[in-house]
């Protein structure tokens, strides 16, 4: 990177502003209940809820909205049944099987590339804009949170992650927040990707199995390939101390430091039953640590 | 020599648009005669994908030697790089001020993309 | 018989169902492949210890311009026309920007000139292979690649036509879910007794029933949370094919990615029965 990049690679003139983003790699991990953890002991912060195809963080933050948009993205073809006339042109070409034995378009399968449009001779087929969703400007207990909903079956290409993630830096800029915290999506592929690249930070929390250790290689490797510094967070520590140490072990070897550890304890699920974040369900036990991952990051953050 | 400046306006005093894909417009500036036209960008602001080779496309077409903007990713710096467009990251305030901080060779010519890619 | 497990949260015991219903009706007798759909994560392989016997590397057809032939400026069509922005025109030619390929093929087929070939983006790894007898198809997406779903049909496709396939599906309820869920016969649901599992239980209820397939439910880590997930599966009239029981033992088990089968024995008559009402339920042309 050239000297000036460098320079310019912190936020302009927004650079008070740092974005932490938590994902997990698998599934089922606590990422969401560690969000709230955090937004409970957090200050001056922006939510951004990036998980838009499973989103369970508005279950403990009670989102008041105030703000609901429409979430468009791309097109979907749509055959006119009066001009079709069945000759089948349309689904001999379509590569992605989006077209039904009677001529209509299935728009989970249809990815809107319009070649149906082209190759129909009858000019049967036309596009029309895809409503894939909604996402909201809400008012939570800790602050400002940002969140979406992907319709049911809809690509989730990334889009939508990108477009919570912009809000919350508006709405951060605008309210003088110095964080915004990201409840990231699974796996490694476009959401993930979305909701990661050129955020500051990323926790990576992970658990004693071998399913997450793997999924946790993963997920770092994708944090590696855009260069995003992290913190790994062990979630359930003593339900396998074997795999703990393995993970400890890998984090030292790639320079993650020393990974948090939570313990496997009921509170998740009571709090998550009683709608709180763990710690509001039981202050004195979980303040603490979740403070400790703020100052863990914050020494992340400074470098 | 024309340059293309991301700018959040149509004018030099407006400021500059630290997106480069996503730019609500560029200016477009011929250092030799000190004129200048505004480039809509609006096509783009919404595009699902590629909007950062896109705007490099659309750039490249006015003619621009070299581009002032925020920040660029990867994609769209092979692109502009392939059209031997310059980049030159700033965070100078206004269109107008950029420009004098290019002409006084204040601004540092970027070698590579200083974003990683993104939707 | 084609069968998907999907569960709409992550890390509910999906897996888990799948790798045991799978390890159950090989001890059966049964001629079964188990499909790792989740090709972000792949992790079923680790429960049954797989070696794997093949493995091979999955591309897209993505264009190349032949600049020979193209016509250039005078055209355009391609550039023009291209739903995902993925090609421009720089420098007197056109340039093609293959990670945001879809593979359509709009390019090739408008061509006049037919100055556009196709070459391959790497996506991934589709493995074969066994373990505890059992045959497994995974896929593997490298690292980078965005899109998933092109990669799940490759693993859907290198399964055998006979027999009982069952797919393990990625989490959530997007596109990746719903490729796995193509010419599927019935589909498990995993649920979990907690307010976020409910949430999400619910919303592949809704996609499971839009594209009108036969659904049958498990409950996972029964007695874990409270009894919202059964009360609604009974409101919703769904079948409830099993109820899998909470422990920190059977938590420490799938940590060492054991089989439960393995390593605790009474799991077997709670899967010979979820077998059992499956039967039932596909006979009675379950919904």
């Amino acid at each position: 990177m050239g000297k000036l990049a460098k320079r310019n690679a912190g936020r302009g003139q927004i650079s008070i502003m740092q974005e932490i983003v938590v994902i997990s790699g698998k599934g089922g991990t606590g990422k969401t209940s560690l969000v709230s953890g955090l937004a409970a002991t957090g200050t001056r912060q922006v939510l951004g809820d990036c998980d838009v195809d499973a989103s369970d963080l508005h279950l403990i933050m009670a989102p008041e909205i105030l703000e609901t948009h429409e979430f468009i993205s791309g097109q979907q073809a749509q055959i006119d049944p009066d001009l079709c006339t069945g000759c089948g042109l349309c689904r001999a070409y379509c590569r992605f099987q989006a077209i039904s034995e009677d001529y209509l378009v299935m728009e989970e399968y249809c990815e809107g590339c319009a070649l149906c449009l082209h190759v129909c001779p009858e000019s049967a087929v036309s596009m029309h804009d895809r409503h894939c969703g909604q996402w909201f400007s809400s008012r939570t207990r800790f602050g400002p949170m940002i969140h979406a909903c992907l319709g049911i079956g809809q690509e989730n290409s990334g889009k939508l992650v990108s477009i919570v993630r912009k809000v919350s830096h508006q709405t951060a800029q605008e309210k003088g927040a110095e964080n915004v915290l990201g409840d990231g999506a699974p796996g490694v592929g476009c959401p993930v990707i979305a909701s990661l690249s050129n955020a500051d930070m990323a926790l990576l929390i992970t658990e004693p199995t071998r399913s997450a250790f793997a999924d946790l290689r993963r997920v770092f490797d994708l944090t590696r390939h855009f260069k995003i510094p992290c913190l790994a967070v062990i979630n359930k520590a003593d339900l396998n101390p074997d795999i703990t140490v393995e993970i400890e072990r890998f984090c030292l070897e790639y320079g993650l430091g020393a990974p948090a550890k939570l313990p496997y304890d009921q509170d998740f699920t009571r709090a998550q039953i009683q709608g709180q974040s763990i710690v509001e369900y039981h202050p004195d036990k979980w303040t603490r640590p979740m403070q400790d991952i703020w100052k863990s990051a914050a020494e992340i953050l400074k470098h | 020599m024309i340059i293309a400046v991301s700018s959040q306006g149509k004018s030099l005093k407006d400021p500059i648009d630290l997106r480069f894909g996503r730019a609500a417009h560029f200016i477009l500036y011929d250092t030799a005669s000190d004129e200048y036209r505004a480039l809509d960008n609006d096509n783009n602001l919404n595009a699902a994908q590629g909007a950062g080779i896109q705007a490099a496309q659309a750039v490249s077409r006015g003619k621009a030697e070299a581009v002032i903007t925020g920040h660029c990713g990867p994609k769209a710096f092979s692109a502009l790089q392939a059209g031997g467009i310059a980049v030159y990251l700033c965070k100078e305030n206004t269109v107008e001020e950029a420009i004098q901080a290019y002409k006084k060779g204040r601004l540092e010519q970027a070698e590579e993309a200083d974003r990683s890619a993104h939707w | 018989m084609r069968l998907a497990i999907i569960s709409g949260k992550g890390g509910t015991g999906k897996t888990t169902v799948a790798v045991n219903l799978a390890l159950y009706l090989h001890r059966e007798g049964e001629e079964v492949c188990l499909a790792d759909c989740d090709v972000e994560e792949p992790n079923a392989h680790f429960f049954l210890d797989a070696a794997w016997s093949r493995e091979n590397r999955q591309t897209v057809a993505v264009p190349e311009i032949d600049n020979a032939k193209c016509l250039g400026e005078s055209c355009l069509q391609c550039v023009n026309e291209c739903r995902f922005n993925s090609l421009i025109w720089m420098a007197e030619r056109v340039m093609v920007f293959p990670e945001l390929c879809h593979a359509c093929g709009l390019c090739s087929f408008l061509c006049p000139v037919q100055a556009v070939d196709e070459t391959t983006r790497d996506i991934g790894l589709v493995r074969r292979g066994k373990g505890l007898g059992v045959d497994i198809c995974s896929g593997l997406l490298r690292i980078g690649e965005a899109m998933a779903s092109p990669l799940i049909r490759r693993v859907l496709k290198s399964t055998p036509g006979q027999g009982i396939v069952i797919a393990d599906a990625p989490p959530g309820t997007s596109c990746p879910v719903m490729e796995t869920l193509r010419d599927v016969d019935y589909v498990i649901l995993v649920g979990e007794p907690t307010p976020f599992g409910l949430h999400d239980f619910k919303i592949a209820v809704e996609l499971v029933r839009k594209l009108g397939l036969a659904l049958g439910t498990v409950i996972n880590r029964d007695q874990m949370g409270d009894d919202q997930l059964e009360k609604y599966i009974r409101h919703e009239r769904l079948p409830l094919l099993a109820r899998l029981p909470y422990s920190r033992q059977a938590a420490a088990a799938c940590s060492r990615a054991e089989p439960l089968l393995e390593a605790m024995p009474e799991f077997k008559e709670i899967y010979r029965n979820m077998w059992e009402n499956l039967q039932k339920e596909m006979q009675a042309g379950g919904k």
